[in-house]
């Protein structure tokens, strides 16, 4: 054991004698793999934090689905599935893209990691525009939750707890998605400068991560708002 | 005789305004959050002013009964938001944790600078909704009165507490990915000071937590300015819900607020006891049982809100069980003390207070999770003492234990002692007479948040308030000694406290770098009895 | 330094999977479950999350600590979740013979709002 901590202390001397140094390694760590493991470290605790940030609206979603199950079955009924089931589609296939583009990167392939992040882009920005669509639709049934609100029948509040729910969980799931977008056209130039190495290709790792974490919570959110009760048990 | 050149240290080694607002160095960053925190410690002081002399007459005589909600609701947002979750964290752990591991930095410098701006932009944002009118739904928001009826700023206080979140959250992904992967060799974590299993701990709850209240504020905001509706009664909405979402995290803020001065606690009582801590594992692992378990009991702020009786039993339970591990803690640091050969410096001084003050918070905290005894005190002023004997006697003085004893590695400098204990005296004088009726008060039936009370009252508020002024006194002193020892005080040496650890081995105030070369450990935590050194 | 690097068989393998479920998903919602379609739904959901979380984002290959932070997040969560529900789920139930609920006063769900007239609220 004092022979492994020696041995690493003689190999920090080395590295403090400043020979070889990667230019991308950070000052205050020893080596490339450090810093690698410290930065999807970091990604993941991220992503801890917003797992239990979507959490409080799932934890809202679940009560008041047990409290008002024929609200729930109405609400979710106004919902296009179609659109929904396509959007899930989108979203799973750009997470298949954004895993061939660390792939590439992984592999050093420069242009083919541009091209995967630029399809993964694509695909995000199909499903935020089928969302528009579902948004616009939803502004012209009245069914945004406010003082220009309107429901048929005696379901009418708690539906419109429902929308609020719906609006606010889509809405921050957008935010995501549009802030993915943002990273993913970083990440897409500097893999276009060419900046990512097999050595070094922490940036595209973590952003995939991000992106893949946004395709979970929407796996989520589908079931949860579109398919409430299709089968018509509680309604 | 030549002068020599003077050391090379993290403040001397580049001077303009932008190496320190554009620093990474932890240091340099740890400085920063002092100076706002401080800033906003006397800010909630002027609101806790405010209060206690409205309450030292029966008749709401000082100020209206709305300016006196926002005078309360302003000194628990500053308090709690901008003092008592950074304070010792972002102050102390920014500074002395990668010291303590052995590091150059922590993990991840950039996000550290970028959570003090957010942290600034965020209090700046408070701020401003204070100044243009406040707000008076108290620090906890409850809805249906924050979201429909109250016309106070709250959607700004709100979007200002939203802000300073992810300051917190990205501390504490630094602290945990530093710990994690960033000791020195040979510090495996059972050599690991206390003050890192607290600030790791700390940052567990950071983590897990914060997002939870980001998202209840958010809810809450869209609520009133949206008029979303997921908390309204009128259309089918249950205002508890948001009692249970914001106690989520507001419940293991505590343990944010309390864990760091808790590990400094630590650290002051081994250095000064010049003894290890008695049951180093134990406390260790008191540390992350407590952040665990103050997650899963939250609802006792919501025993009479309206929640199931059910729910409130089991709740209660849990909430026996997690004053567990802090009295092991407790336990542990006086059997430290036990046949320890005690140094009664200043940073001893404040860390006895700690023991003391902190021990009756915890007991009082075990009358109110007994169901039947909190429907009796709950909104009272009993709560009130309990809680600002933990937040105050025991965060406060466990964060000025943890600032005097890193002062001299921080400064280079010694502060005068015999002041320090003379504050420390005051403080804890002050703090007594002003928290202590409160007790009384509040089992009499006072309740909290009220302006005016029955006259019968008033002799225990006025020592209450006199109590206060006391405790001002005593905290400007510090101040003033602290800041006059930057100018005025003798040079501290790499190790005034003759203490174990690695922040000591290096020079004091340390390198920008902190290390000339990578320190290796080969010995446990708290080796005093291998140390012989004949102390004055 | 290399993570480990898939084949790219095992990315179009996992695609498959995801988008075979997502049409059980879709289909099963059309089948009356009653009180089932709910957990078969997010059961359905949780192994689609699963498997992004092992194969995409490459959690299978990564450290123990890794596979600890992800289990921790959705511990935490299941915790918000259950220790809420030990409130709302238990908020109807008769405390004392004759008695409205626990705390004092009856909730008024869709299911109760016919046969529990309204009280006024007692105690808290």
């Amino acid at each position: 054991m004092s022979d492994a901590i020696a041995a690493h202390a003689g190999a920090h001397a080395a590295h403090t004698a400043h020979a070889v140094h990667h230019p991308d390694l950070q000052h205050h760590f020893d080596s490339l793999e450090q810093q690698h493991e410290a930065a999807t470290l970091g990604m993941w605790l991220f992503l801890i934090t917003e797992v239990l940030f979507f959490g409080g609206l799932f934890l809202a979603y679940t009560l008041y689905r047990i409290w008002y199950p024929v609200a729930w079955a109405e609400a979710s009924r106004e919902l296009d599935i179609v659109l929904g089931a396509f959007n899930t589609a989108v979203l799973i296939g750009s997470s298949l893209t954004m895993a061939f583009a660390v792939r590439a990167a992984q592999t050093g392939k420069q242009r083919a990691t541009v091209v995967w992040i630029l399809l993964t882009m694509a695909l995000g920005l199909v499903f935020l525009i089928v969302k528009y669509f579902e948004y616009k639709e939803k502004f012209e049934h009245h069914h945004v939750p406010g003082p220009n609100f309107a429901f048929e029948g005696p379901q009418a509040g708690p539906a419109q707890i429902y929308f609020s729910l719906y609006f606010l969980m889509t809405g921050l799931h957008a935010t995501h998605m549009i802030i993915g977008f943002v990273i993913m056209a970083v990440i897409a130039w500097m893999a276009h400068k060419k900046r990512f190495t097999p050595e070094w290709y922490t940036p595209v790792e973590i952003s995939g991560l991000y992106w893949h974490f946004v395709d979970i919570v929407w796996i989520f959110l589908f079931p949860l708002l579109y398919l409430v009760d299709r089968a018509g048990h509680f309604a | 005789m030549t002068v020599p050149a003077p050391r090379e240290t993290y403040l001397n080694h580049e001077h303009t305004v932008a190496s320190w607002l554009l620093t990474k160095d932890h240091k340099r960053i740890g400085i920063m959050y002092l100076v706002v925190v401080t800033m906003a410690f006397f800010l909630g002081g002027l609101f806790a002013s405010m209060i206690r002399l409205e309450l030292a007459t029966p008749a709401g005589d000082l100020v209206s009964a709305d300016t006196y909600n926002k005078m309360f609701t302003m000194h628990g947002v500053a308090m709690v938001f901008f003092v008592l979750i950074p304070a010792v964290p972002a102050i102390l752990g920014n500074f002395v944790l990668p010291l303590m591991l052995g590091a150059k930095d922590v993990a991840f410098p950039k996000l550290n600078l970028l959570s003090w701006y957010v942290f600034v932009i965020g209090f700046l944002f408070t701020i401003y909704a204070m100044v243009t009118g406040g707000v008076d739904t108290g620090w906890t928001f409850y809805t249906p009165y924050s979201s429909r009826a109250s016309n106070t700023n709250v959607m700004m206080t709100g979007l200002g507490v939203f802000i300073t979140g992810f300051s917190s959250i990205l501390t504490g992904l630094n602290f945990m990915v530093t710990i994690h992967r960033m000791r020195a060799p040979g510090l495996t974590w059972f050599r690991l000071p206390l003050f890192v299993w607290s600030l790791y701990s700390t940052a567990l709850v950071m983590v897990l937590g914060t997002p939870v209240i980001a998202i209840t504020v958010l809810a809450l905001a869209i609520e009133r300015f949206l008029h979303f509706g997921i908390f309204d009664p009128v259309i089918g909405g249950d205002p508890v819900l948001f009692q249970h979402m914001f106690w989520f995290y507001s419940h293991p803020a505590v343990y944010i607020m309390i864990l760091p001065p808790m590990g400094a606690i630590s650290e002051v009582i081994a250095t000064f006891s010049r003894k290890s801590i008695f049951g180093y594992s134990f406390v260790a692992f008191s540390s992350l049982a407590i952040a665990v378990f103050g997650f899963l009991v939250w609802a006792h702020h919501l025993f009479v809100a309206g929640i199931s009786v059910y729910s409130a039993l089991v709740f209660s339970f849990l909430t026996y069980a997690v004053a567990i591990p802090s009295a092991v803690k407790t336990f542990n640091w006086a059997a430290t003390m036990y046949r320890g050969a005690i140094w009664l410096k200043a940073p001893m001084i404040w860390a006895i207070a700690f023991l003391g003050l902190f021990l009756v918070g915890g007991l009082t905290g075990l009358f109110t999770a007994a169901l039947g005894v909190d429907v009796h005190i709950h909104d009272t002023y009993f709560v009130v003492a309990h809680f600002h004997f933990i937040m105050v006697g025991g965060a406060i003085m466990g964060y000025f234990a943890g600032l005097h004893y890193w002062w001299p590695k921080i400064t280079g400098k010694m502060y005068s002692d015999i002041w320090a204990k003379v504050a420390a005296v005051i403080v804890f004088v002050g703090f007594n007479l002003t928290f202590g009726p409160q007790f009384l008060l509040g089992y009499l039936g006072m309740p909290r948040r009220y302006h005016v009370y029955p006259p019968e009252f008033q002799v225990l508020n006025v020592l209450s308030s006199a109590g206060a002024s006391i405790l001002a006194v005593g905290y400007i002193l510090v101040a003033i000694y602290l800041v006059a020892s930057i100018f005025y005080g003798e040079e501290a040496g790499d190790n005034p406290w003759h203490a174990t650890g690695l922040e000591w081995t290096t020079q004091s105030p340390p390198l920008p770098h902190n290390f000339e070369v990578q320190p290796v450990v080969t010995e446990e935590a708290y080796e005093y009895s291998k140390r012989e050194i004949k102390v004055v | 330094m290399a993570g480990h690097i898939s084949p790219k068989s095992t990315y179009y393998a996992i695609f498959g999977a995801l988008m075979v479920l997502t049409a059980v998903t879709v289909g099963v919602a059309f089948v009356n479950l009653g009180s089932f379609n709910f957990p078969v739904a997010i059961g359905i959901a949780i192994t689609k999350a699963t498997l992004v979380i092992l194969f995409f984002m490459h959690a299978k290959y990564s450290s123990t600590l890794t596979k600890m932070f992800v289990g921790t997040a959705f511990f935490f969560l299941f915790i918000l979740l259950t220790l809420s529900l030990t409130d709302y789920l238990s908020r109807g139930l008769k405390t004392y013979p004759g008695g409205a609920g626990g705390a004092g006063y009856g909730v008024r769900t869709e299911s109760s709002m016919e046969t529990r007239p309204a009280t006024g609220g007692e105690g808290h």
